[in-house]
């Protein structure tokens, strides 16, 4: 967790802020970030997974000093950055197939070895489906051999880019095209569900973090820190998607701020194994305020609403909350 | 011929996607606004105090003081006694507690007058003015004459200058030095003072003296009398009378209990300046209720600190000697007083009027043009001129509300429209930007801050001296009071318009100079302007 500053008018939740000293801006707030991921990509509008993938890389880049080498798995991020002949990526960036991200990225990082070239840093990046459904074997292989690549997953909670199937890491309740909200148990199942980042750290990897591009401090801070570590590091940050959640291009940052506010989506991070750190909730809210906002929870709010499915949800974020200590103690700093 | 070596299936070169201009997906632009604060509103000065907070949470108190000194000549006059209508409609209070505005423009000008700071003036007009009154608008008009470069000469017939800010505002509002000092740099900067000198000519001086044009703001001094049946009555005296003779050297003795007749400030005024001049009693007698008293409530609540008793709903019938007859009031369904034939007596050494002032303008009768109120009270257009033309007026003696900072107001207005009289035009105000609400802005982007306090003096010193009652917040705090400001509309450069943009479509131009939005590549998604948090973006549907 970044260090909070304590006051400076917008203190650390802009992006930048006039009144503090340059080295605690952010790299988004300067004239010379990288812009990793440049303009006329063709994201949708309000694309929250550009702006994670921008945010980290150029963090990762600004750490490395600009020698980074990008590995991404198929997906919307491949897809709407890489449309042939054109791309958007001002990094050195390589795609081969949709479940072997890990894979090649550990084998990328082997050369460079090879090579001898130590200042070149590798990353590995993909969406949920690629990372938490389809590549999963590649990337527990790659922690369990702790090969020297940092992963970055940016989690939008579906297969967006195919139109928009369940992955993984959909959230139970959401309706997706594979999990319609029909039926006496509409939208995905409130299974069992899947935590990569937990899984991560089973592991015992050095470095683990979950992040958000509601707090960018915060997520600058983890890439940095996870730049300076040798060997697996995951980094798993969440990335609303208008067209898939059915949310306003606009809200992007709202519906992640939400999503952490709510609990529902907890900051941490963890080194080998065991949960360092965490981002407090500052201004907790109902999940009915995240969910309201997006259509694939439209069905809960029909009349009568689903309280059950609410309040099932609600006990999922209560158990976040419980389980990691979000909120802050009374008279705690 | 050869064909160019490509890979197998290659046919075109590698290009970026900046030859993709996704501007093209708009229907929607973001663009950037400056919209107009409430406080800046609410300000009878028509300061700029988004403006000058902007400076001062940076921490150039003097970049701050000089764009305070635009609009308002004396901050620390003003950080004291302006009743800070900014503050009641500021957005912050929405939030927690609104800015402490007047503690960081007291702060303001106390620097200036610790260090000297001084204002530039334009190059001679050549041009001259008469003001008539020393008071806040007539130093005013004279000190924005003299900065347009026009020469202004102040005629008063008081002794001292400062009109009600002296002789109606009690030392522990506000210190003499404090007065002095911004006064004496009004000045410095050329404006001419003649003390003593009551005009009863105006055209007449006007004409001798080579004046172009004439501003007139001579305030509002005659006390208000009300007839009530007395048999030898005992010493009776005016309010304003009390006060003035507080700075002219001449306390008046006014004896052991004292009854004040009276709702507004000055009855609270006089009544804690009889406190502090010995009087064991000092009650006031009002026919309405504490809601509908006239007075600031934080006066009403600070005179009662200070052990200053108050008899609602109650009007003084009979004094005999120094037996005053009271009789009870009680409201009517239209929240009117009205009388309840019940009757008690008080015993009371003096009492003071405080009724209200009327203007004297009797001077001005025989100037052709001007139009009268039935009290006396001139008429004035939208420029300040009255129907005489190259005659000005302004503060108390117009129709207006009664204070300082309106006064201070009409001095800045009448002085921009003096100078376009000047230049053979009129002055045309541009039109104001929409005002901000609370809905406007993204409050998620600011800190949870409270209110700094400012020291108060102890209530011993309080019932005894004429000590300032309130003290001044210190560099820290009142750095930290300046940050509490949501720079409602206005872009303070916090970079997240420049952040959010998954298109890198915002432009930054460094420091001061904001940001440019790219057109080309913005999608119109709208994020820029939902997490702008000052609310200085807004979406404008495209042409087609």
């Amino acid at each position: 967790m970044t260090q909070r500053i304590k006051f400076y008018q917008t203190g650390t939740f802009t992006v930048g802020n006039r009144l503090l000293d340059a080295e605690r801006r952010t790299v988004q707030a300067t004239v010379d970030r990288s812009n990793s991921l440049t303009s006329g990509h063709r994201a949708c509008q309000g694309c929250g997974e550009a702006l994670g993938a921008r945010y980290a890389v150029d963090a990762a880049m600004r750490a490395a000093n600009g020698q980074v080498i990008a590995v991404n798995a198929t997906g919307c991020l491949e897809v709407f950055s890489t449309p042939y002949p054109e791309t958007s990526w001002q990094v050195p960036w390589f795609h081969s197939l949709f479940g072997n991200a890990p894979a090649v990225a550990s084998g990328v990082a082997a050369a460079m070895r090879a090579k001898g070239r130590t200042d070149v840093r590798v990353i590995g990046q993909g969406g949920d489906g690629g990372t938490v459904d389809i590549g999963f074997g590649c990337l527990s292989g790659m922690f369990e051999r702790n090969d020297d690549v940092l992963y970055l997953c940016y989690d939008n909670e579906a297969y967006m880019n195919t139109g928009v199937q369940r992955s993984g890491r959909t959230p139970p309740g959401a309706r997706t095209a594979t999990t319609p909200a029909v039926g006496n148990k509409p939208g995905a199942e409130f299974g069992q569900g899947k935590n990569p980042a937990l899984i991560a750290m089973a592991h015992n990897i050095p470095y683990v973090a979950t992040a958000s591009i509601a707090d960018l401090h915060d997520l600058e801070a983890k890439v940095t820190k996870a730049m300076a570590i040798e060997g697996s590091r995951y980094v798993h940050i969440h990335v609303p998607c208008p067209l898939g959640w059915g949310s306003l291009p606009r809200d992007t940052m709202r519906i992640a701020r939400l999503a952490v506010e709510s609990g529902l989506f907890p900051l941490f991070e963890a080194e080998h194994g065991e949960v360092t750190d965490v981002t407090p909730i500052r201004r907790k809210v109902p999940v009915d305020e995240y969910l309201k906002p997006q259509r694939r929870f439209a069905h809960l709010f029909r009349q009568p609403p689903d309280r059950e499915s609410i309040s099932a949800i609600q006990a999922i974020a209560d158990r976040n909350i419980a389980k990691f200590g979000l909120l802050r103690q009374e008279g705690e700093v | 011929m050869s064909m160019p070596k490509r890979p197998f299936a290659i046919t075109l070169d590698v290009g970026s996607s900046l030859a993709n201009l996704t501007g093209s997906w708009r229907t929607e632009r973001p663009v950037y606004v400056d919209r107009l604060p409430p406080c800046n509103a609410a300000c009878p000065a028509g300061e700029n105090i988004q403006g000058w907070l902007y400076h001062a949470e940076e921490g150039d108190y003097h970049a701050a003081w000089q764009v305070l000194m635009r609009d308002n000549p004396m901050p620390a006059v003003h950080g004291r006694v302006c009743y800070h209508p900014c503050e009641d409609s500021c957005n912050r209070r929405q939030l927690d507690e609104p800015v402490s505005i007047h503690a960081v423009e007291r702060f303001l000008g106390d620097q200036a007058i610790r260090h000297g700071w001084k204002v530039e003036c334009a190059p001679e007009s050549g041009k001259r003015v008469l003001v008539v009154g020393a008071g806040p608008s007539g130093l005013a008009a004279a000190y924005h004459l003299r900065r347009m470069g026009h020469a202004a000469v102040i005629h008063d017939a008081g002794p001292l200058p400062g009109g009600m800010m002296r002789f109606g505002i009690p030392k522990y509002r506000l210190p003499r030095d404090v007065l002095d000092g911004e006064i004496r740099r009004i000045e410095e900067m050329g404006v001419e003072i003649r003390l003593n000198s009551k005009v009863e000519n105006l055209v007449g001086l006007m004409n001798e003296g080579g004046f172009d044009a004439a501003f007139v703001a001579v305030g509002a001094h005659l006390a208000r009398r009300v007839d009530i049946p007395a048999r030898d009555a005992g010493k009776i005296l005016d309010a304003a009378n009390v006060l003035r003779g507080m700075e002219t050297g001449a306390p008046p003795r006014l004896g052991r209990r004292v009854v004040i007749y009276g709702g507004g400030n000055t009855a609270l005024d006089v009544a804690r300046t009889a406190k502090r001049l010995g009087a064991d009693e000092a009650l006031i007698v009002y026919r309405r209720t504490r809601e509908q008293m006239p007075a600031h409530d934080f006066e009403v609540e600070e005179a009662l600190e200070e052990g200053v008793l108050v008899r609602w709903l109650s009007t003084i019938k009979r004094i005999d000697q120094t037996t005053f007859t009271v009789e009870r009031m009680t409201l009517d369904a239209t929240g009117w007083p009205q009388p309840t034939g019940e009757f008690e007596t008080l015993e009371a050494d003096t009492l003071i009027l405080a009724l209200g002032q009327d203007v004297d303008t009797s001077f001005m009768r025989a100037i052709p043009g001007v139009v009268f109120r039935k009290d006396g009270v001139v008429e004035v257009d939208r420029n300040m001129m009255t129907g005489h033309r190259g005659l000005f007026a302004g503060g108390d003696m117009v129709p207006s509300e009664r204070t300082v900072t309106v006064a201070v107001g009409h001095g800045k207005r009448a002085a921009r429209n003096i100078d376009a009289y000047l230049r053979g035009t009129t002055h045309e105000a541009p039109p104001k930007h929409e005002v901000v609400a609370f809905e406007m802005l993204n409050t998620w982007y600011y800190t949870d801050a409270d209110k700094m306090v400012q020291p108060a003096l102890d209530m011993i010193r309080r019932r005894t001296t004429f000590e300032e009652v309130t003290g001044g917040l210190d560099e820290t705090n009142a750095l930290f009071e300046a940050r509490r400001c949501l720079s409602c509309g206005n872009c303070f450069e916090c970079d997240n318009c420049y952040g959010v943009c998954p298109d890198n479509a915002v432009i930054k131009l460094g420091p001061g100079n904001r940001f440019r939005f790219n057109y080309d590549f913005c999608k119109g998604c709208g994020l820029c302007a939902a997490e702008c948090p000052c609310g200085a973006i807004v979406m404008v549907p495209e042409t087609i």
